[in-house]
């Protein structure tokens, strides 16, 4: 009688989710690590930035970059690798907080709407129509001529209004297609039938199950949210001098001189590049990872 | 069919009239109005009765549903105003500046597709190889690179390597060609950029859907070439998303054009509207804004229609 063989078990190995999510979307894993890299570098800033943000230096203005400007300076004097730094602290803040706004504000008006359907879900639908059918920076640019400014924590909170407002009807849409389909489902007739409220049921019922769109549409709108800042900035309708925002170093001053001095235009623009790039493939890598059917 | 038709043409009228209303109260709750905005670029001491007196000529004294349904009205018969801020017809300031915006907008459009068709396709036969990486790097670039930067590297390229620098004076097409499409080539290459990241992805995401219908493998099992299977059967059959994205991105194009034009020294639609904001021109902007949407609407609803005739599904749903 031969011996048997041995039988092997292959125990699959459990790994945190995000081990798992940078094996599988190696383009995702990388724009995390500049996302991460952005993050530090605007908590950070006051420690890493060399110089101070604002400090006008008359007798450097538009030096080339060297060894003590990196990326040299503006029309001020003023260095660029420094306000590139502070820059991150507007983009992330203007791009995380608007996103947030934005998808939380869309994904309530989804699920009421889908939820309550009939005559309310109609009218929502043909308000979010007549939204949807503003182009994205005609509809920013006319919200924040109307709000004006509203400083609070040095964060201009009528400009994230105006960034978040073109992204309510496109969330709106998609988690309620979600929510659509998940209010045929039999649990949810079963909590009817056991007399929960409409609360309870949007609440624990049907929120938890339309949290993949929902985190999908977050972290691909803050990329948007970041390039339509700058494109405001630069209009002259987003964040003002002297705050260090991206878009902004990219006008005025730079518009005029920057066939002298191209550092001026070329890094800002840089920064912005990539901040949006690295959300756009993370947001991706997370959409193909949760949920690849969502299109948005 | 007819009754699908008349339903979708039906469902528009509530959609263009909230855009309507939209437009109209936006604009009357910016604050300050043309008047004001003019006499303080005068910078001079003008007595409040002038002041009255041009507010009454423009109309902007009566109440703002009066002042809704007077232009309504006068819309709906084709006529939208005058210029609060020039004081010539809409019509003649928008007709002069259209040809250059649109003709930007055309070239980007053809610059787009020449562009996306072929990469998106590669991009998803050659799916998860380097191929579909690079496309795909490609592509999310162009929709985080903002267009006026673009314009502005594009322009010092241009000034570095030929010494070439934006003409102030815009060329009609039909006066020298040539000279036209020098200028607008590169506006057209800084809006297309992003146009055509869109394109290639929607192809690319279409296309990979499309190739795993039951069809595909017919024709594959039938020993159809691999290029055919693409090219007759998969791409065809991709190609009605596709069209939609580029008609939808095409009447959103002014966004684009709303910064670059600035960056070129282009007196377009983009430029006429920054400038009409920060003039409180809102004559001009509500035809403006009206004008995108209608299209954005007409391209929609066109969209839709398509879809009902090549696909009868869509009609008895």
């Amino acid at each position: 009688m031969s011996a048997l063989p041995d039988i092997v078990y292959r125990v699959p190995v459990r790994r945190h989710p995000v081990v798992t999510f940078m094996q599988r979307q190696p383009l995702g894993a990388a724009g995390l690590i500049v996302i991460l890299v952005m993050i530090v570098a605007a908590i950070g800033a006051n420690w890493i930035a060399p110089y101070d943000p604002l400090a006008v230096d008359y007798a450097n203005l538009l030096a080339a970059p060297s060894a003590a400007h990196w990326l040299g300076t503006d029309s001020y004097g003023r260095d660029v690798l420094t306000r590139i730094i502070y820059g991150a602290r507007t983009a992330l803040a203007v791009g995380f907080l608007s996103s947030i706004l934005g998808s939380v504000v869309g994904a309530i008006i989804g699920v009421a709407s889908a939820y309550f359907g009939g005559k309310i879900d109609l009218t929502i639908q043909r308000l979010m129509d007549v939204i949807l059918s503003f182009p994205i920076i005609v509809l920013a640019l006319a919200v924040s001529a109307i709000l004006g400014k509203n400083i609070v924590f040095g964060i201009d909170a009528n400009l994230i209004i105006a960034i978040a407002t073109p992204m309510v009807p496109t969330v709106a849409r998609v988690v309620r297609s979600s929510a659509l389909a998940i209010r045929e489902l039999p649990y949810i007739d079963a909590a009817r039938v056991a007399g929960y409220s409409h609360a309870r049921i949007i609440f624990r019922h049907i929120v938890p199950n339309v949290t993949a769109p929902f985190l999908i549409m977050l972290t691909a709108f803050v990329g948007q949210a970041i390039l339509l800042e700058a494109s405001l900035s630069f209009l002259g309708l987003g964040v003002t001098e002297p705050t260090p925002a991206w878009g902004l170093m990219l006008t005025g001053a730079a518009a005029d001189f920057y066939q002298q001095a191209p550092w001026m235009i070329v890094f800002p623009g840089v920064a912005i590049s990539l901040a949006v790039f690295a959300f756009n493939l993370f947001g991706d890598s997370l959409r193909d990872w949760l949920d690849p059917k969502i299109k948005l | 069919m007819l009754r699908y038709i008349l339903h979708r043409l039906v469902l528009t009228i509530p959609t263009l009239l909230g855009v309507a209303v939209l437009v109209f109260l936006m604009l009357r709750m910016m604050p300050g109005d043309v008047v004001e905005v003019m006499y303080r670029s005068e910078g001079a001491n003008v007595p409040p009765a002038v002041i009255e007196a041009e507010k009454k000529r423009l109309g902007l004294d009566q109440p703002i549903p009066v002042q809704f349904v007077k232009w309504i009205g006068g819309v709906l018969q084709g006529d939208f105003g005058y210029s609060m801020w020039t004081g010539r017809p809409i019509s003649y300031e928008i007709g002069i500046r259209l040809e250059l915006s649109l003709q930007v907008a055309i070239m980007a459009t053809l610059l787009a597709m020449l562009i996306a068709l072929p990469l998106g396709t590669l991009s998803a036969v050659f799916r998860n190889t380097w191929v579909d990486h690079v496309i795909r790097v490609v592509s999310i670039s162009g929709l985080a690179v903002p267009s006026f930067w673009l314009g502005m590297i594009i322009i010092l390229l241009l000034l570095i390597y030929f010494h070439w620098n934006p003409p102030l004076i815009f060329t009609p097409f039909f006066e020298n060609p040539r000279e036209n499409l020098s200028q607008l080539i590169w506006p057209a290459l800084a809006v297309g950029y992003r146009y055509s990241a869109v394109v290639t992805r929607m192809m690319r995401s279409t296309l990979l859907e499309v190739l795993q219908e039951d069809y595909i493998r017919t024709a594959r099992a039938k020993g159809l070439r691999e290029r055919l299977v693409v090219v007759r059967h998969a791409m065809r059959n991709a190609m009605l998303p596709v069209i939609t994205v580029t008609g939808l991105e095409f009447a959103f194009l002014i966004g684009g054009l709303v910064v670059t034009e600035q960056v070129f020294n282009l007196n377009g639609i983009g430029k006429l509207f920054v400038d009409s904001v920060s003039r409180a021109d809102n004559t001009m902007l509500q035809a403006l804004v009206l004008l995108v949407s209608v299209c954005y609407i007409a391209i929609n609803l066109v969209v839709d229609l398509l879809y009902a005739v090549l696909d009868p599904r869509v009609r008895y749903r």
